[in-house]
C-alpha cells in the first residue's frame, strides 16, 4: 500500500551536511536495505523517514502525499530500534499493544492482535513478563511484535540485530525474511552488515559519507559495483585492489606482468584492478599471473583463505573452495579470472566492460 | 555474592565490624537525642553520661505537645516544606527535561547562571533578600519562605532531575511517538512513570532541606504564629535556662515527618527500573 518516494532529500545540522541529494523510489512491498559504514547517514535517513528527524531539504512522499512535516504518529510506520526500546514498566503484551491502546482500540481487538503476533513470534508464554525478565533474543521478538501488531504501511528496522550474538542473529535474520514473505509489506532496513544486506534485500542502497553510491539488487552490486567503494564494501572477504598501469595490450601490474583484460570502454584511464578472492585461483606455475608466498592460510572447512604476498604487487587474498593443502611459507602461483576482474579509474569509478 | 564467598572469614568480619562502627558513629547523636528526651529532668545532670537513664518518662513529650506552640511550628514547617518540595520539583522536572532533551538558544547561558547562583555564600545575600521580602510586604509569612527556598533549591533540583532524565533512553520516547503518542503523551505515559524514582528523590531532598533550614526562617520570621520548627526550637532556650528535655523531645518529633517521607519514597528510589528497556 505504500510507495515511498524520496526526492533530493538532504539533512544538515547547522553547517554540517550529513546527507545530500538522496533520490530513491521504494515500491510497495519491497525490502530495501540501507547499508554503509558508521556515520554514513543511513540511520539518520531512516529516522527522517520515520519522522523522528526533521527533513532539511527535498521532498518525501508516501503514496503521492507529501509527508515532510507529518508527525511520526500519523505516518503509519512501525519501527524496530537497535536498542529495542521496550517500555520497561509495561509487560510484554502491553508493550506490543501500546499503539492500539493509544489509538483507543477495543479491548478484544487489542488482545486478539497481540495474541496473534505473540503466537507468530513464539512469545505466548511470556506475555506477562516485564522486559527486564527477557533475554536479548526475546526482547528483539517483542520489539518486532510491537511493529507487527500495528499492521503498518511500512516497517522500519534500525540495525535490529546488531546487539544479538552470532547464532541468534542468523536465526532472527531468517525470521525477518519469513516475516517479509508472509506480510508482503514494505520494509526499510538499516545495517552495516553486508551479509544481512545481501541475504534480506530486494534492493540494496549503499551509502557513504552522505551520498548514495549505488542502488541495485544484491547480485547487481556484487557483479557490477559502480565504484571501488561499493566493490570493497560488498562481498566477503573484501575484494583485492591492485595498482595497475595502462598499456596497449591490457593492464600492467606493478611487477610488470601484463594482464589482457580485453577491450573496455574507456580503458585508457585504468588505474586499479579489482578482483574478488573467489575469482583468484591457485594454479601450476606455468599458468600463473602472479607468484607469491603464502603468509597465512586460514582453513575454514568449506573454504581456504590464502593470504599471499606477491613481490612487487603486494598482499593478495585468494579463496579456494574446500580444504586446500597449503602451509604458511609455501609458494603460491595465482591466476586471475580476467572475465570477472574489474577496472577502476583514478576517481574510483568502475570502467564498463 | 561470589566475591563475598571467596574472601576469608576474617575479611568479612572486619568489613562488618567497620560497617557496624560507622553506623554506631552516625546514629549516636540520634540515640542521645532520644535518650535525653525520655530522661526525667532531674536526672539529666545528675546521671551525666550514663548510656541508659535509670528512669524513663514521656512527660517531656506531653509538655511539648500540650503546653507549647510546638504543634503550630510543626504545622508551619510542614506547609513550608511540602510547598517548597512540590513547587521546586515541578519546576525542576520541567527544566531538567528541557535541558536533557532539547537544544535551544541560551541553554548554556541558563545552565551557567544556575551554577553561579550556587557559588555565593548565603550570608552574603541575606540582607538583599530581607530587603526584597520586606518591600513585598511578605515578612512574617510562610509564603516568603516558600518563595525563597524554592528559588534557592531549583538549580540543584534541576540538575538532579536532568540526570534522571538523561538516564532514560531517548529511544523510548521515539518508540512512543511512532506508536502514536504526541510528544506530551510520550512524556506522560512513558517517561513520567520511569522518572518516579527521580521525582521521589528530588522531593525528599528538597523537603529535608526546607524542613531543617534555619537562617532564612530566623531572618524573615519574627512572629510566633509563622515560626517554623527550627526557629521554634530556639524558644526552648530562655535567658536563664535551657529546657533540654523538652527541646530534645521536640527534636525527636521533628524527625518523624522526615522518616515517614523517606519510608514512603524509598520504594521509588529502588534502582534499576529502566532495566530491560534497552540493551544494557
Amino acid at each position: 500500500m505504500a510507495g515511498i518516494e524520496l526526492n533530493n532529500i538532504a539533512k544538515s545540522y547547522g553547517s554540517v551536511e550529513v546527507l545530500r541529494d538522496i533520490n530513491l523510489t521504494i515500491e510497495d512491498g519491497e525490502f530495501i536495505v540501507l547499508v554503509g559504514p558508521s556515520g554514513c547517514g543511513k540511520s539518520t535517513l531512516l529516522r527522517m523517514i520515520a519522522g523522528l528527524e526533521p527533513i532539511t531539504g527535498g521532498e518525501f512522499h508516501v503514496d503521492g502525499r507529501r509527508m515532510n512535516e507529518v508527525p511520526p504518529r500519523d505516518r503509519d510506520m512501525a519501527m524496530v530500534f537497535q536498542s529495542y526500546a521496550l517500555y520497561p514498566h509495561m509487560d510484554v503484551s502491553r508493550n506490543m499493544g501500546f499503539s492500539l491502546e493509544i489509538r483507543k482500540a477495543q479491548k478484544e481487538e487489542r488482545s486478539r492482535k497481540v495474541g496473534d503476533a505473540a503466537r507468530t513470534l513464539g512469545l505466548t508464554s511470556l506475555t506477562e513478563r516485564l522486559p527486564r525478565a527477557l533475554s536479548g533474543g526475546q526482547r528483539q521478538r517483542v520489539a518486532m511484535g510491537r511493529a507487527i501488531v500495528r499492521d503498518p504501511s511500512a516497517f522500519l528496522f534500525d540495525e535490529p540485530l546488531s546487539n544479538l550474538d552470532a547464532a541468534l542473529r542468523v536465526e532472527m535474520r531468517l525470521e525477518i525474511a519469513r516475516l517479509h514473505q508472509r506480510l508482503n509489506a514494505t520494509m526499510i532496513y538499516v545495517t552495516h552488515d553486508q551479509v544481512e544486506a545481501l541475504t534480506l534485500a530486494d534492493r540494496i542502497v549503499v551509502l557513504n559519507a552522505g551520498d548514495i553510491q549505488q542502488v541495485g539488487t544484491p547480485l547487481d552490486l556484487y557483479e557490477r559495483p559502480s565504484n571501488k567503494f561499493v566493490a570493497q564494501f560488498i562481498g566477503s572477504p573484501t575484494m583485492n585492489i591492485l595498482g595497475v598501469d595502462q598499456t596497449d595490450h591490457g593492464v600492467k601490474l606493478k611487477d610488470g606482468t601484463i594482464l589482457d583484460v580485453g577491450s573496455r570502454g574507456e580503458q585508457k584511464r585504468a588505474h586499479e584492478l579489482g578482483v574478488r578472492p573467489e575469482h583468484l585461483d591457485v594454479v601450476p606455475e606455468e599458468a600463473a599471473h602472479m607468484k607469491g608466498v603464502a603468509e597465512l592460510v586460514e582453513h575454514l572447512g568449506s573454504d581456504t583463505n590464502i593470504h599471499a604476498s606477491v613481490p612487487g604487487v603486494g598482499p593478495v587474498l585468494v579463496r579456494q573452495h574446500g580444504h586446500f593443502p597449503l602451509k604458511t611459507g609455501d609458494a603460491v602461483n595465482i591466476a586471475v579470472d580476467l572475465e570477472k576482474a574489474h577496472l577502476f579509474g583514478p576517481d574510483g569509478a568502475r570502467l564498463a566492460a | 555474592m561470589n566475591a563475598l564467598r571467596q574472601s576469608s572469614p576474617l575479611a568479612v568480619t572486619g568489613k562488618y565490624l567497620a560497617l557496624a562502627f560507622y553506623v554506631a558513629f552516625a546514629l549516636f547523636p540520634l540515640y542521645w537525642l532520644a535518650k535525653i528526651a525520655v530522661t526525667p529532668d532531674k536526672l539529666i545532670f545528675s546521671e551525666g553520661t550514663a548510656l541508659i537513664p535509670s528512669r524513663f518518662t514521656f512527660e517531656n513529650f506531653q509538655t511539648v505537645l500540650l503546653q507549647t506552640d510546638f504543634l503550630a511550628y510543626f504545622r508551619n514547617s510542614l506547609i513550608v516544606s511540602i510547598g517548597t518540595a512540590a513547587i521546586t520539583t515541578v519546576i525542576a522536572a520541567a527544566a531538567g527535561y528541557a535541558f536533557s532533551r532539547f537544544d535551544f538558544r541560551g541553554k548554556r547561558l541558563i545552565i551557567a547562571l544556575m551554577l553561579i547562583t550556587q557559588m555565593f555564600p548565603l550570608l552574603m545575600i541575606i540582607a538583599p533578600i530581607y530587603k526584597i521580602v520586606a518591600t513585598l510586604g511578605l515578612l512574617n509569612s510562610l509564603t516568603s519562605l516558600i518563595i525563597v527556598y524554592t528559588a534557592f533549591n531549583i538549580p540543584f533540583a534541576t540538575f538532579l532531575m536532568q540526570s534522571f532524565f538523561d538516564g532514560i533512553p531517548k529511544d523510548l520516547e521515539d518508540a512512543g511517538m511512532i506508536d502514536g503518542c504526541t510528544r506530551f503523551e510520550a512524556l506522560r505515559k512513558i517517561v513520567l512513570p520511569l522518572t518516579l524514582p527521580g521525582l521521589g528523590a528530588t522531593l525528599g531532598f528538597i523537603f529535608t532541606a526546607a524542613w531543617s533550614e534555619l537562617l532564612f526562617a530566623l531572618m524573615l520570621i519574627n512572629s510566633n504564629d509563622a515560626m517554623t520548627f527550627p526557629v521554634g526550637l530556639l524558644t526552648f532556650v530562655s535567658k536563664f535556662s535551657v529546657d533540654w528535655g523538652q527541646m530534645m523531645a521536640a527534636g525527636v518529633l521533628a524527625l518523624v515527618p522526615s522518616c515517614l517521607f523517606f519510608i514512603f519514597i524509598q520504594r521509588y528510589l529502588v534502582q534499576g527500573l529502566t532495566t530491560g528497556a534497552v540493551k544494557g
